[in-house]
């Protein structure tokens, strides 16, 4: 009778701490050794002393964090097993950005799967999720509710598209978070067939270069500082959501403020935000992928991380899966998701 | 459905006046008909159906959707028509999209018992902006922050037409408007409208101040008090009796004693007011009753409606309108005083020799339920819009007052990135209370340097909001003071716009509270 996942994955102030192989998943606070899902900054803290990711997780947390030595890392590429302690551990791909894993948890006889962030739509910009099956499945819940439904990207696209042509002498600034929503949203456009020149706030450079390192093409990239007013009538801009309608933006022509995120599907919180044309761009999971995933991974349990508990807690039991919230404090709910 | 659909979606986040215009007029050049003739209908406030009631879509929704999801989504969203169409299961790849105009169609001819089942259908083909807007259409909330006149400005824009055409033939036509669409691209005659009891779009006067008179003769101008109700226009014409706004919308149905009491034949041009034994009351009287949709008889003898008439259009069928105005006011005059005309009286004209003696004669009058003063070339034929050196509008001199900045949120579309709009408040007891907001009155410049002042003098934040440090003064204009139960302060500003900016002044010298009470009205 292999032990039950409980008492050996558990929640701690710094984190989910898996005991036999004593290494925290995503830890929250600064540790010994911890494994990371994927490189967004709430996932992936500066200051561990051992840190294991796939490669292009490790590319961006350098680049991040810069070498400051404290920090050794260790890759695992996609499919690769690797024994910590008393446990195998693999990363298997989550489809949230690049690099973003799932991690697989092997220890005697039983399995558990941190989903970390993920999405199960395609992704130009990184290798789609992989459904493993379980007795636990660990996943996250931002838009664990079923008003979040997010259309089909090229239908966001080609609203953002007819707006630059029914606005033609205005710049449209799209607030795009730097690591994966910057990348995805010039991915489609580039596959919609916009082939200009994209102009991106400084702030988006460093991950768009990283980007291009590990082999995602992004087509032409010029700084959205620099160029007249004139320029930059009916381009298409592209800047951290703090940015789009502040200071920043005087610089631009009639700016249309847009913004891509899973949070745009709800109008009232869209108008808050000040935003002009909402693109429900997501790269996390909207409902109908969580209740997917959680019928194809069909685990024993599920645990709930990271966003609206509750009402996934409430599908599951629906579906006949035990479900229960894991309460791990330190997770934002990203603004920009 | 789902173009029109995102039609409304980008109108609801668009705010500017010619973003939106520019958004309608797109889609009625790349639409077809009948589809955008229905489209211009529900802009318009012209579509009537049955609608279908709130506790309906919820019980369908419930059909759909476990109980105690769709109440978390319900708290989340906060809206019910937007809920229903996010939860509902997406099939819109399965089931048949419908058009704008079969659902109108289809609801006309609906009895109650059809409605839900048909609803249900089309929420299986329609995307999630298309269930939203359907919803919306059906409940009868359709929102969208677009006037009935400025979707009629998109469809004159389609051709080299402008507003004041579609709304003269407007009321003579009915949706969903091919005849119309067909004038407009040029592919047809203007629509004939017969005897219909259409609408005449407004003469409108410009603005002048005092100053700007010495360079006009006053032997050239006829003066009349503006009153401070709305403008109006009575047509009767046939069997029909109308009661116009100023933007063409048909406001009968809140003023019905007044409807039943109009005369026969005729096109009049006057100030819609609450007259009580010969008094005007308060604006505020005829808000209540502006504000009501289908008024009670108790409203109706609180706050009596009536007509100041200013011109006549038409009479007995005759077109007045190439006439000059002192014609067309000997007319009025002689038309008046044929009958008795209950509910409706003769504004008086203000006899003058000069500038001065006008000048003189307005300060002296504080009368109750007087604007200013509108001034017409005697000669002046009466032709929509506002044709330059035609009409003049002296306004009353604002009140003002130094109020203290409290507030500061984010503007809108240009002025996103500014802190634009402003609250500001007046002392009582030593603490700042709100007494009102405004949004303009400053230059770009001025606009600029009140964004730098804020952010280096901001206090808290709640969102879009700052809160300032008391430090900043700021002249504010407006046209009157009202109670309000509505504001802290107890108190109201009509047209509240800054005047100036006070950077001299120190907050502590700004003015009181009781000091603004003192110029209620
Ligand atoms: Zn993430
Ligand atoms: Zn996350």
């Amino acid at each position: 009778m292999p032990p039950k996942p409980e008492t050996w994955l558990r929640v701690t102030p710094n984190g989910l701490y898996c005991v036999p192989g004593d290494f925290f998943v995503d830890p929250v606070l600064p540790i010994e050794r911890a494994v990371v899902t994927h490189g967004h900054s709430d996932h992936a803290r500066a200051g561990h002393r051992h840190v294991l990711a796939t490669p292009e997780t490790v590319a961006i947390m350098r680049r991040r964090h810069g070498a400051d030595g404290t920090t050794t890392y260790q890759a695992l590429a996609y499919g690769e097993r690797l024994r910590i302690g008393d446990t195998t551990l693999g990363l298997l791909p989550a489809g949230h950005v690049l690099g973003s894993a799932q991690v697989m948890i092997d220890h005697a006889g039983s399995r558990v799967v941190v989903s970390g962030d993920y999405k199960r739509r395609p992704d130009p910009t990184c290798p789609p999720f992989e459904p493993q099956s379980c007795d636990v499945f660990v996943t996250e819940a931002t838009f664990a509710l079923p008003v979040f439904r997010h259309p089909p990207d090229e239908h966001e696209i080609e609203k953002l598209l007819h707006s630059v042509r029914v606005f033609p002498e205005r710049a449209h600034v799209v607030g795009v978070y730097a690591l994966g929503k910057c990348q995805r949203v010039i991915s489609l456009l580039r596959r919609a067939g916009w082939d200009r020149p994209i102009y991106v706030h400084g702030a988006l450079d460093g991950m768009n270069r990283l980007y291009e390192e590990l082999g995602v093409p992004l087509g032409p990239l010029l700084p959205a500082t620099g160029p007249s007013k004139k320029e930059l009538e009916g381009q298409i801009i592209l800047a951290p959501p703090g940015a789009v309608n502040d200071l920043w933006a005087r610089r631009l022509p009639e700016p249309v403020a847009a913004m891509a995120s899973g949070w745009m599907r709800v109008r009232q919180r869209a108008r808050q935000r000040g935003v002009e044309l909402p693109l429900v761009i997501s790269d996390h999971a909207d409902w109908d992928e969580l209740c997917r995933t959680i019928e194809e991974v069909a685990p024993g349990e599920v645990w709930v991380t990271h966003g609206r508990e509750e009402a996934l807690i409430r599908a599951a039991s629906l579906m006949g899966i035990a479900a229960r919230a894991l309460n791990i404090v330190g997770y934002e709910e990203e603004a920009g998701a | 459905m789902n173009r029109f659909a995102e039609l409304l979606d980008s109108l609801v986040f668009t705010p500017s006046r010619n973003g939106k215009l520019r958004l309608i007029r797109e889609y009625f050049a790349t639409t077809p008909d009948p589809e955008r003739g229905w489209a211009l209908a529900a802009l318009t406030g012209e579509l009537s159906f049955r609608e279908v009631k709130p506790a309906q879509v919820r019980d369908l929704a419930m059909r759909r959707i476990d109980p105690e999801l769709f109440g978390w989504s319900y708290d989340f969203v906060g809206d019910l028509a937007e809920t229903v169409a996010l939860v509902w299961p997406d099939r819109s790849g399965e089931g048949h999209a419908p058009r704008l105009s079969e659902i109108v169609e289809t609801l006309r001819a609906a009895v109650r018992a059809d409605a839900t089942s048909l609803l249900e259908a089309w929420l299986d083909g329609l995307d999630g902006t298309g269930r939203w807007a359907l919803l919306k259409l059906v409940t009868g909330g359709l929102r969208v922050g677009v006037s009935a006149r400025l979707a009629k400005t998109a469809a004159a824009e389609l051709g080299a037409s402008n507003v004041a055409a579609v709304e003269e033939v407007w009321h003579g036509l009915e949706p969903p408007y091919e005849a119309l669409f067909a004038w407009l691209e040029g592919r047809g005659p203007r629509p004939e409208t017969g005897a219909a009891p259409t609408f005449c779009p407004l003469m409108l006067a410009h603005p002048i101040e005092e100053g700007e008179l010495a360079a006009l003769d006053p032997a050239d101008f006829a003066a009349e008090w503006k009153w401070d109700g709305i403008r109006v226009q009575i047509v009767a014409r046939g069997s029909g009796k109308r009661l116009y706004s100023r933007a063409g919308e048909d406001i009968g149905g809140s003023f019905p004693e007044l409807v039943e009491a109009l005369p026969d034949d005729v096109v009049l041009d006057g100030e819609l007011l609450v007259v009580r034994g010969g008094e005007v009351a308060p604006f505020n009287d005829l808000q209540q009753r502006l504000n009501r949709k289908t008024p009670s008889l108790k409203m109706m003898s609180d706050y009596p409606a009536a007509v100041r008439l200013y011109d006549m259009l038409e009479e007995r069928g005759e077109d007045l309108r190439g006439l000059a105005f002192r014609e067309r006011r000997a007319r009025l005059e002689t038309w008046y005083r044929a009958a008795p005309r209950p509910r409706l009286d003769l504004s008086p004209m203000v006899p003058f020799e000069s500038w001065d003696e006008l000048a003189a004669l307005r300060a002296q009058t504080r009368a109750n339920g007087i604007e200013g003063l509108m001034l017409k070339r005697v000669d002046s034929v009466y032709v929509p819009g506002r044709p330059k050196g035609q009409w003049w509008k002296l306004k009353r001199a604002p009140l003002t007052v130094d109020a203290v900045l409290m507030y500061a949120q984010r503007g809108h579309g240009k002025r996103s990135s500014f802190y634009s709009d402003y609250t500001f408040g007046a002392w009582r007891d030593g603490e700042l209370v709100p007494i009102g907001k405004a949004y303009s009155g400053y230059t770009d410049e001025e606009l600029l340097r009140l964004d730098r002042w804020i952010r280096n003098n901001t206090t808290n934040r709640f969102g879009p909001v700052r809160e300032v440090a008391p430090g900043l003064v700021l002249e504010i204009a407006f046209d009157s003071v009202h109670r309000s139960t509505r504001h802290r302060s107890g108190v109201a500003l009509r047209f509240p716009r800054i005047h100036r900016i006070r950077w001299d002044k120190p907050a502590s010298e700004a003015d009181t509270l009781e000091l603004v009470e003192s110029l209620l009205t």
